[in-house]
């Protein structure tokens, strides 16, 4: 489904990402670790397209296809999603016009038809079951006034409505408390199917224990140091970031 | 494609309704002179007291300097290099559309005006305006059976002088500013409305206004009556072709509302805003004003998104004991454009109240600036005002200025003021876009988003032209 290949990429003439290669295939539920600045957000928003990031070399593959020759609309008609970590306001457009839209664009971009009011409407209600959503939100303004929990259970149910094929998580459970965690975990292990494959980028091992990965990768310094199944969370949680670096070093000295 | 690039090339589409219709105009000479209001009256066949106002008011705009104080900037005007009048010239007054000009008739369609039998099946009358001189008013029977009288202002000074006497400057006098004075002076036509006692207009009014020959000073004049227990909706709408040359419009409108009558006037404005560069496009330097008698109401509802400078203050004199006030506005600058406007809402009566919800966008080197003012007087006890005014930015090449003047006079009185300024940002952008919206798609639906409180105001079709006139003028505004 996805193949990073040794892909480097800055913001300004700082070098963020210093050559990811990861393979995820459908199905796969893949977890990225890291402490802060180790580049995480920056390939999530990178793989979803933002101008700000300046690629400068390697490759990805989405379905066979360049995914990086595609604009950020494109890459979501061909079902990439990311899962904002700080999920933007959009003043006066309601929740519910915003969804349609971006649906019906997708669908169109698909040669599906588009829905109607009333077909959405329906769509929206069972999704929103998923997600414990009261229904006053999708009236209200996109994210707007929104706490952070109901932010980042918003993320939840747009991915819940628009069904990607690849899903991206950004720090979806930072901010969280273990109630709205577990909703937000409920919702994404909902959406987990064969032909669908999730990449879940996290600061804590927490979200782990509720969205259990097939494999975890650890990133330091704009690189994937380290790979492993779902034990590997587990081990830096009690051995800390700071493992992983002289673990590294040492590497790097053999 | 960058986000800037793609919205670079958007904003570069020619404006489109830039065309120049080829018919002969019957135009005075240039410049301006008691002889030349002299010619301008005589063209009309208007009677002597019409002349001696004109004359009036062109001696008492002599003595006049021209304003400064606003924010906005523009080159000295050569009042003397102006052509003020201009007739497309027809040989015989007209019974149908079908004897109208096809050249004119032809521009009408390229402006999608629905001038012809399907706007009477859609319930509107049009009076159109083509420079200065109405060519072609339909209704007028239908709305004369319930007395409604709507016709072209030059009709009504032959036809009903009395009710002009009474009315003519009433709201705003000659004397009132230094382009109310001009335009009183030298005003070619307009519209004019009265709706009976008690009458229920039974069909929104509109008028599309259109200025065409080139260097023609557009000076319109629209006086609308509405008596006690009435109710009328206007809507004005305007357009006009690409010029080199700046052009001025110095429009008046007056609108009297007697006891327990309802006044809704709505323009929807795209005058050419001139190019990129800022060259050409229309100076619209337009005084509206109402004037509200006890228990009646006034609403002014605009969408601006032309001009190259708009300065405007569509406002509402509460004269009468609780009379409201209501003042809801889109102004949009994009390029070079420049607009100063608001709205001043002066509480005279008891229990007035009034609203004002004014919403600024601002984009490409375009500069916006909300002027209102609030006067709530010493006798006008318990009157209310609540004033909302956000701005939006696009791009970091543009302004938004806000000047508030409130002065309350009295204790028992309340004003309130809210104001916002934001900016659509790259990253609501590329949400959006990561949604699958299309960035132009993205920008025009936040604008809308942030105009949607105005926008309701609108009657139903102006409002979904109002949406597509923004995104039109939207274009490639994120710099």
């Amino acid at each position: 489904m996805l193949e990073i290949r040794n892909l480097t990429a800055k913001v300004g003439e700082k070098e963020i990402l210093r050559g990811i290669n990861l393979t995820l295939r459908a199905g796969e539920v893949h977890a990225i670790m890291g402490p802060n600045g180790s580049g995480k957000s920056t390939l999530a928003q990178v793989l979803a397209g933002r101008e700000t990031y300046q690629v400068t070399g390697g490759e990805v593959l989405y379905q066979g296809q360049d995914l990086l020759s595609l604009a950020p609309e494109q890459r979501a008609a061909a079902g990439l999603f990311l899962a904002f970590q700080y999920p933007v306001e959009i003043p006066g457009v309601a929740n519910l016009y915003f969804l349609r839209l971006a649906l019906n664009s997708i669908r169109k971009n698909r040669g599906l038809e588009e829905l109607d009011a009333m077909d959405f409407l329906t769509l929206a209600k069972e999704k929103m079951k998923l997600v414990e959503m009261n229904q006053s939100f999708i009236n209200r303004g996109v994210n707007e006034g929104f706490s952070g929990g109901e932010k980042k259970r918003n993320e939840i149910l747009q991915l819940a409505i628009l069904e990607p094929k690849l899903a991206i998580l950004d720090e979806t459970d930072s901010g969280l408390d273990i109630d709205a965690l577990r909703i937000v975990a409920n919702g994404v292990n909902a959406l987990r199917s064969k032909d669908r494959a999730l990449l879940v980028i996290t600061h804590y091992q927490r979200l782990l224990d509720y969205i259990v990965p097939d494999r975890v990768h650890v990133m330091a310094n704009g690189q994937i140091v380290s790979s492993g199944g779902k034990e590997l969370a587990l081990e830096l949680e009690q051995k800390g970031y700071a493992w992983l670096e002289q673990k590294n070093v040492a590497a790097e000295a053999v | 494609m960058t986000t800037d690039a793609a919205l670079q090339e958007l904003t570069n589409r020619e404006y489109e309704h830039g065309f120049v219709t080829k018919i002969d105009s019957d135009s005075a000479p240039r410049g301006l002179s008691e002889d030349i209001i002299r010619f301008i009256s005589a063209k009309k066949n208007e009677p002597e007291f019409m002349l001696d106002w004109r004359l009036k008011s062109y001696r008492h705009w002599l003595k006049m300097t021209e304003p400064k104080w606003q924010n906005v900037h523009y080159p000295p005007i050569d009042y003397q290099d102006v052509i003020y009048y201009s007739a497309p010239k027809q040989k015989k007054t007209l019974n149908s559309l079908d004897e109208l000009d096809p050249e004119i008739l032809a521009t009408y369609q390229k402006l999608g005006i629905p001038l012809n039998e399907q706007k009477r099946m859609a319930g509107v009358a049009v009076d159109a305006v083509f420079d200065s001189v109405s060519v072609a008013t339909t209704f007028k029977a239908k709305l004369a059976e319930v007395g409604v009288i709507f016709c072209s202002f030059s009709e009504a000074v032959r036809d009903h002088p009395d009710l002009i006497k009474k009315y003519l400057g009433s709201v705003v006098p000659f004397t009132d500013n230094y382009f109310a004075a001009l335009n009183s002076a030298v005003f070619s036509d307009g519209s004019f409305c009265y709706i009976p006692k008690g009458v229920r207009c039974p069909m929104e009014l509109s008028t599309y206004f259109r200025i065409n020959a080139a260097d023609t000073g557009q000076f319109e004049r629209t006086l609308i009556v509405a008596d006690e227990g009435s109710y009328v909706s206007y809507l004005e709408g305007c357009t006009a072709p690409v010029r080199d040359k700046n052009q001025l419009h110095a429009a008046v409108v007056e609108l009297v509302a007697l006891g327990n009558a309802q006044i809704k006037y709505s323009t929807v404005q795209n005058w050419y805003p001139g190019d990129a560069e800022g060259r050409g496009g229309i100076y619209n330097f337009v005084t509206k004003r109402g004037l509200c008698h006890a228990n009646s109401k006034i609403s002014w509802t605009q969408v601006e998104t032309g001009s190259a400078i708009t300065w405007k203050y569509p406002s509402v004199i509460l004269q009468g004991d609780n009379s409201v006030g209501e003042f809801y506005s889109v102004a949009l600058t994009n390029h070079r454009q420049q607009a100063d406007t608001g709205t001043k809402m002066i509480h005279i009566g008891k229990n007035t109240r009034s609203t004002i919800l004014s919403k600024g966008i601002s984009a490409g080197r375009g500069q916006n600036t909300y002027r209102g003012l609030v006067r709530i007087l010493k006798n006008a006890a318990g009157s209310r005002n609540y004033t909302q005014c956000d701005s939006l930015l696009l791009g970091s090449r543009c302004g938004a200025h806000t000047f508030p003047y409130i002065e309350v006079r009295n204790r028992t009185s309340q004003a309130e003021h809210e104001a916002s300024t934001s900016k659509i940002g790259e990253d609501q952008l590329f949400y959006c876009r990561q949604r699958g919206l299309s960035e132009e798609d993205a920008v025009s639906m936040i604008v809308n988003g942030f105009c949607k409180e105005v926008f309701r105001k609108l009657p139903m079709e102006f409002a979904v032209e109002a949406q597509k006139l923004l995104s039109v003028s939207l274009e490639g505004s994120v710099g």
